[in-house]
């Protein structure tokens, strides 16, 4: 009898993860090699990076393509906003607060969009972006309609510009690494498993014992927890908050979805090709303004016309190859 | 007298927003597709009025005429060549692509028309109103916006139950393997009923431009009335969308009356307390 033995990782897959790891340390290091202005640009990227992740998670593994998720964005930057001028907290001490009250608000939120289905589902979570964007417009104390900064004091309790920058910049290398890991951990463990049980067949699963909803609930928290302090620190940069910036649809939605589709949905390494992709083409194409977005929205149908798992899937069929193995492997 | 006009006029309004409706409900019944382009292709039509009046001058209710056939051509040809190629188990590309066509219908409609609001001038239709009680005015517009979404709605019912087309839709929608070896082909049957969408769509593009300011960036509100219409009035019924548009406009009505900035907000909040109490809208036909 032939034996099979079971692992998770290939040879390339270890030499890429150990490739990835050295690529992961130089990022971590870049206030130290970058400039002002490319530091900044790697912040937005991991920002974006994040969100990506999280909304891959939703959409791409536990089917709740939410095109609402700017909701908890501009919540996490109101929260923040909120916990520095009532409560006078630090910034960044904010996020975790934040994080946990987003994880809290979405809650009863699930309770009412988990009733829609499908495509309905999406457009739910659309209602609850506005219905947060137009709260926030309505509450004079966080500025109404036209919003407010964060005073010049409190951003100089973080230090010096530069050590400010630093210290902002780790947050957000750390919430993105974090987002990541996230996602790649939940999928290695028993959330994982039944996640693609409920992808291959809702109803077999369910009868096998699989907890849909709560499953789906653990997941939806979880990804409006992360958001949530995303969102916090995304304003903590910005300085500045109004309801129309923080709760906007195109920033923090329709890019994340574009690159979420290009790169390849259902895969940890999609949204990272997705979002280098979608800073590249923005170097260079930002200035056509509407052409730059005519071109994202053709791109993602495009690639759902010709090869639905995106760029990272393309590649996948083609090599058979995986940065962040999750599944299992049999070998004689 | 003051809170009964803001219901009579929250219930013509009701009329408008069950148009953004019925194109919606329509296209879900038969293809299970969410179309979330369609608030942009409500302002599409209005832009496409637009340059038809100015080109030939007619009256915009008589742009309809050419309006509407367009639209409902447009439709047809997105659903063969694009849609159909998508539809299936999983529901994400259709989706993405929508949601594609409505990233590029924006943009398309601002770099052609500019972010300027525009409005359609229906002329003396605009001004008149008969006086019902005192202080109480039905507008001319308003009312024959109600009255075109029941006449709409009550043709979409015939189709459905009363014409072979219909009788092809709900096969489809009921079982679309069945449908085919019955001699249906789906596609076709799908690109009618999303040029029928349109058409309504595009009687919806219309009366909201002469009723209010367009631009380019409107369409997602529009979309999302139409949608919390479907959802009050319950999936499947096409009467229920017009008792949907009605609670969603009355509701509005009555937000702006307590402050103006709580218009949108009323409705949005009416839909979710009837999400929440009635999942299934309040006159549900289909799961």
């Amino acid at each position: 009898m032939q034996h099979a033995t079971i692992t998770r990782s290939t040879q390339a897959s270890r030499i890429a993860g150990i490739l990835a790891l050295c690529f992961l340390v130089y990022i971590g290091a870049a206030p130290w090699w970058a400039g002002s202005a490319d530091l900044r640009l790697i912040t937005e990227i991991l920002f974006y990076l994040a969100l990506a992740s999280m909304w891959n998670l939703l959409a791409g593994y536990a089917g709740l393509i939410s095109v609402g998720q700017h909701a908890y964005v501009g919540l996490g930057g109101y929260l923040m906003f909120s916990c520095v001028l009532f409560l006078g907290m630090n910034p960044l001490w904010s996020i975790p607060v934040a994080g946990v009250a987003g994880a809290l608000i979405s809650i009863p939120v699930a309770w009412l969009v988990f009733r829609l289905k499908g495509p309905y589902f999406a457009i739910g979570t659309w209602v609850v972006a506005e219905v947060f964007r137009l709260s926030a417009a309505q509450m004079s104390s966080v500025g109404g309609g036209s919003g407010l900064s964060i005073p010049v004091a409190v951003m100089r309790d973080l230090g010096r510009k530069p050590d400010r920058e630093m210290l902002i910049y780790f947050t957000a290398f750390a919430l993105c690494v974090g987002a990541i890991l996230l996602v790649y951990f939940l999928l290695r463990s028993r959330v994982g498993l039944a996640l693609t049980a409920i992808r291959d067949n809702e109803v077999a699963s369910s009868s096998l014992g699989v907890k849909i909803g709560r499953i789906k609930l653990f997941v939806y928290v979880a990804a409006a927890a992360v958001t949530t302090m995303i969102g916090a620190l995304i304003f903590v940069t910005k300085l500045r908050i109004s309801p129309d910036a923080a709760f906007s649809v195109n920033d923090w939605t329709v890019f994340v979805i574009f690159i979420v589709v290009i790169g390849g949905i259902g895969t940890i390494e999609g949204p990272i090709i997705g979002t280098l992709l979608f800073f590249l083409l923005r170097e260079f194409l930002a200035d056509l303004g509407a052409i730059y977005l005519m071109i994202l929205g053709a791109m993602a149908i495009g690639i759902m016309l010709a090869a639905p798992k995106g760029l990272w899937g393309l590649l996948v069929s083609r090599y058979d190859f995986s940065i962040f193995p999750v599944g299992y492997r049999v070998r004689r | 007298m003051e809170w009964i006009n803001v219901i009579v006029q929250g219930v013509l309004i009701g009329g408008l927003y069950a148009l953004f409706a019925a194109g919606l409900s329509l296209i879900f019944g038969v293809m299970r597709l969410v179309n979330i382009a369609h608030g942009d292709f409500i302002v599409g039509a209005a832009y496409l009025a637009m340059v038809t009046i100015t080109m030939t001058g007619l009256h915009p209710l008589l742009s309809l005429v050419i309006v509407v056939p367009l639209m409902a051509a447009i439709g047809y040809a997105i659903q063969l060549g694009l849609l159909n190629r998508v539809l299936g188990d999983d529901i994400l590309p259709p989706l993405i692509v929508t949601f594609g066509l409505s990233i590029i219908l924006q943009n398309v409609l601002l770099t052609t028309f500019s972010a300027d609001s525009q409005k359609l001038n229906a002329g003396a239709l605009e001004i008149g109103s008969i006086p019902v009680l005192p202080g109480v005015d039905i507008g001319y517009m308003p009312l024959l916006t109600f009255v075109a979404a029941v006449a709409i709605i009550a043709g979409l019912q015939f189709l459905f139950y009363r014409t072979s087309m219909g009788r092809a839709f709900r096969a489809t929608s009921d079982d679309g393997e069945i449908a085919q070896i019955m001699g249906l082909d789906n596609r076709k049957v799908f690109a009618w009923a999303m040029a029928l969408s349109m058409a309504v769509v595009a009687v919806a593009g219309v009366f909201l431009a002469i009723r209010a300011n367009f631009d380019p960036f409107m369409g997602p509100s529009r979309l999302i009335f139409g949608f919390e219409a479907v959802i009050i009035g319950g999936l499947g019924n096409l009467w229920g969308t017009l008792i949907g548009g009605i609670i969603l406009g009355v509701a509005q009505g009555i937000g702006a009356q307590i402050d103006p900035g709580w218009q949108l907000l009323a409705g949005h909040i009416a839909f979710l307390v009837i999400l929440a109490v009635k999942p299934r809208g309040l006159f549900p036909r289909i799961d």
